[in-house]
């Protein structure tokens, strides 16, 4: 699962998760420091966390337009900007939500169902000629079933942008290797 | 106690130590205005609000101060934007107050609305709309921590009119004054580092002592961390000479025996190839600028570099350093003495470098700046004022600059013994910075003598500020290097672009700069032969009741050299043709 030769699971893409101060124009600070500085953003998601003070910002960045060190960098002058965590896909659980508006007639209808059905979607919505399908999970995963419904005919698609967080430790306390303090 | 917002503003300035603020009023501004009348800090009603943002930045300059500037919305904060833009750049602490149409009406296209916070938000370390009266006092101590600490800069406060308007029940406020702890726990994202790491100075202290052909490159940022002291510790401590970038001029006196002066575009040959040349590279708040490197991959190849910075971001943004260093130059300089210190009490030596010391001042030798005298009848030439100008004025002048030509001369023909004396735009190259960042630096520093040398496109750009002086009685000097052309740009037609000169040409009379000078209640001479010149210097330095201008007519063939040409590597500079067959 999440094997895609699309760029979102690309190794040139880079997740910085942005803690920054919840007010208005932050994001507008974020994103137009990615744009005077010519750096691509791939996919960007933004919400308020537990803590109303704060929201977070998921950053799909593109690191072969700039270093992610310098991205980095940049974006942490920010006086907004609190906490920036770089997250390694390998170390993090990495979450999307796609809602597709699919062609549908009678003929179609019941292959696109069973489609759906296989990735563990849903059916959210069915109109005559159409259906509209939604499918959380890994961003790899989201680019399968949209090449899969490609050739029925996507009337519209909308996709989240990714969210995630680091993994959690999977060894028991016990069992974790020693870490060396400096 | 229960003030107003415009009361509370004008509080708070005072509160912060503010004494004088460079401005011009308006419609949304008007209220903040109103308690200027009873408030101790002196106001200076500028022609141009170009003018208030560099005379903030020229106050900065020449002070070490944040520079206050204050202006109404729309077409008002739009022309603060270049000097906003200018203070990014060179990092100048900066406080620029907008005033904006009333909260309720932003976003509706109001009269002289304009989305000052979005157009200034990338020209600036930071800005802030104010929503609510109650928060003026944190936001302005906000902007002045922002503007000083860390790596400095201008920080733009938008103003709303209800909230500063005694009539508006929205303008009432509860007088308070946040502690430093308030400020600091205002701003969670804002936590410069000062303070070198350890290991870091210990890496940077043994590479110092094993280098063989070390130099120090000195930048902006030692002046903005007051650190002149402590590099000159460092550098007579190390023997090791000292280039100061154009932001640095004055950082390492001139006079020094180990100051090689400045590097880059149009630095002096022995400046340049010492760092092309060099196995160490001491970069001290200096920031690898594309006019000092040249071409980056053939910017000083066999060079190490330990690279000190304020600015994280700057360490490896052009260059990879062998030890970043991130913190404030002071502290980190200090450390860095201290750190080659320990080492040489401990039996450490300097390897010889009498080899490396010798190549140097063969450069010296062979490659000092110079220019042709000109024969009698000839136009002066522009080196010949400036040498005049130099040699004629204390040694503590304060000297500002426009940008192209002019400029260059000045950087490479005055002698800078002492820090913060030199006033100019650097990284944005901001033509016209000239009278209006004298001006600022006069008010700043009014036991000091302040020259301007400005070019006459430069001066066409700002003049009218002149009348701000005159009305002021801020008597600054300036001397135009009229050369009756845009000099930069046709120095470059000439080499460059096979001397087609593409609307670069001025005239030298057109204005007459001393009727205009006269006008603007200066006092206004010309000069066009060099035995007028030191006539002319003298009768400037001893006016001291209103501001003086002196056109000089100069010579506009007269080019710029040294020159690396852009994109080149500094291998190939040109030095001056009186060297030999146009190049070394």
């Amino acid at each position: 699962m999440g094997s895609s030769s699309l760029p979102g699971a690309d190794f040139r893409h880079h997740t910085l998760v942005v803690l920054v101060e919840n007010k208005a124009g932050v994001l507008a600070r974020v994103s137009g420091l990615f744009a005077r500085r010519g750096y691509n953003i791939y996919s960007l998601a933004v919400a308020p966390t537990d803590d109303e003070r704060f929201s977070r910002i998921t950053i799909v960045v593109d690191v072969e337009s700039a270093s992610l060190e310098q991205i980095t960098k940049q974006l942490f002058k920010l006086v907004n900007v609190v906490k920036i965590s770089e997250l390694d896909p390998r170390e993090s659980v990495e979450r999307e939500l796609m809602l597709a508006t699919v062609r549908a007639d009678a003929a179609g209808r019941s292959q696109v169902v069973e489609l759906v059905r296989l990735f563990d979607g849903r059916i959210v919505d069915v109109g005559h000629d159409e259906l509209t399908v939604s499918l959380d999970g890994e961003p790899g995963r989201l680019d399968d079933l949209e090449e899969l419904l490609r050739p029925y005919g996507i009337v519209e698609l909308q996709r989240t942008g990714r969210v995630a967080l680091p993994k959690l430790e999977h060894l028991a306390p016990n069992l974790r290797p020693v870490r060396r303090t400096a | 106690m229960q003030l107003n917002g415009g009361q509370a503003l004008i509080k708070a300035l005072e509160m912060e130590g503010v004494e004088v603020m460079f401005g011009l009023p308006g419609g949304a501004i008007l209220p903040v205005y109103d308690p200027i009348i009873d408030s101790p800090i002196r106001h200076i009603l500028v022609r141009h609000e170009q003018g208030a943002g560099h005379m903030a930045e020229g106050f900065a300059h020449a002070t070490g101060r944040p520079g206050v500037c204050m202006v109404t919305s729309g077409p008002a904060a739009t022309n603060v934007v270049t000097p906003l833009c200018d203070a990014f750049m060179d990092s100048v602490p900066m406080v620029c107050i907008t005033g904006q149409v009333p909260f309720a009406a932003i976003g509706t296209d109001a009269f002289q609305e304009c989305d000052t916070v979005g157009i200034t938000r990338s020209v600036t370390k930071h800005n802030e709309l104010i929503t609510q009266a109650q928060d003026i006092p944190l936001v302005v101590r906000q902007a002045f921590h922002l503007a000083t600490t860390g790596r400095p800069g201008p920080v733009l406060i938008d103003v709303p009119k209800d909230i500063v308007d005694p009539m508006n029940p929205r303008s009432a406020m509860e007088w308070y004054w946040p502690s430093d702890d308030d400020v600091a726990a205002s701003l969670p994202g804002y936590r410069p580092t000062t303070k070198g790491h350890p290991k870091m100075i210990r890496q940077a202290a043994d590479l110092i002592v094993q280098a063989r052909r070390p130099v120090i490159y000195a930048g902006g940022g030692i002046l903005k961390a007051r650190a002149a002291e402590a590099l000159r510790e460092l550098a007579e401590l190390c023997d090791i000479p000292v280039v100061t970038t154009l932001m640095a001029r004055g950082a390492f006196p001139d006079d020094h025996r180990l100051c090689l002066g400045m590097p880059g575009m149009h630095g002096n040959y022995t400046a340049v190839t010492s760092m092309q040349q060099s196995d160490l590279l001491i970069a001290l708040g200096s920031r690898f600028d594309d006019r000092v490197t040249g071409k980056v991959d053939g910017f000083a190849p066999d060079a190490k570099v330990i690279h000190v910075d304020v600015d994280p971001a700057e360490l490896g943004k052009v260059r990879r350093p062998d030890v970043p260093i991130v913190g404030d130059c002071r502290l980190v300089i200090e450390e860095l003495v201290t750190a080659v210190r320990t080492l040489l009490d401990g039996g450490v030596a300097f390897p010889d470098r009498s080899a490396w010391k010798q190549t140097i001042s063969g450069w010296q030798e062979n490659y000092p700046l110079t220019y042709q005298q000109s024969e009698p009848g000839e136009a002066l030439k522009p080196q010949f004022v400036l040498e005049r100008l130099r040699d004629s004025t204390p040694d503590d002048t304060i000297v500002a600059a426009g940008v192209g030509q002019h400029q260059m001369w000045t950087s490479q023909y005055w002698r800078f013994n002492h820090p913060y004396s030199w006033v100019n735009s650097g990284g944005l190259g901001t033509m016209g910075f000239a009278v209006p960042a004298a001006i600022g630096a006069k008010v700043g520093r009014p036991d000091r003598t302040v020259w301007a040398v400005d070019g006459d496109g430069c001066f066409q750009m700002t003049a009218q500020e002149l009348v701000t002086a005159t009305a002021e009685r801020i008597p600054v000097k300036v001397a135009i290097l009229n050369n009756a052309y845009l000099g930069m740009v046709r120095q470059w037609q000439e080499m460059f672009y096979d001397e087609r000169y593409s609307e670069v040409y001025l005239s030298p009379d057109l204005p007459d700069y001393k009727l205009w000078a006269e006008a603007m209640g200066c006092v206004g001479m010309r000069v066009e032969s060099p035995e007028e010149v030191d006539a002319a210097i003298q009768k400037a330095n001893e006016i001291d009741d209103r501001p003086v201008v002196i056109d000089f007519r100069t010579d506009s063939r007269e080019k710029v050299y040294p020159m690396v040409p852009a994109g080149k590597s500094n291998d190939d500079i040109i030095v001056d043709p009186a060297h030999g067959e146009g190049g070394r």
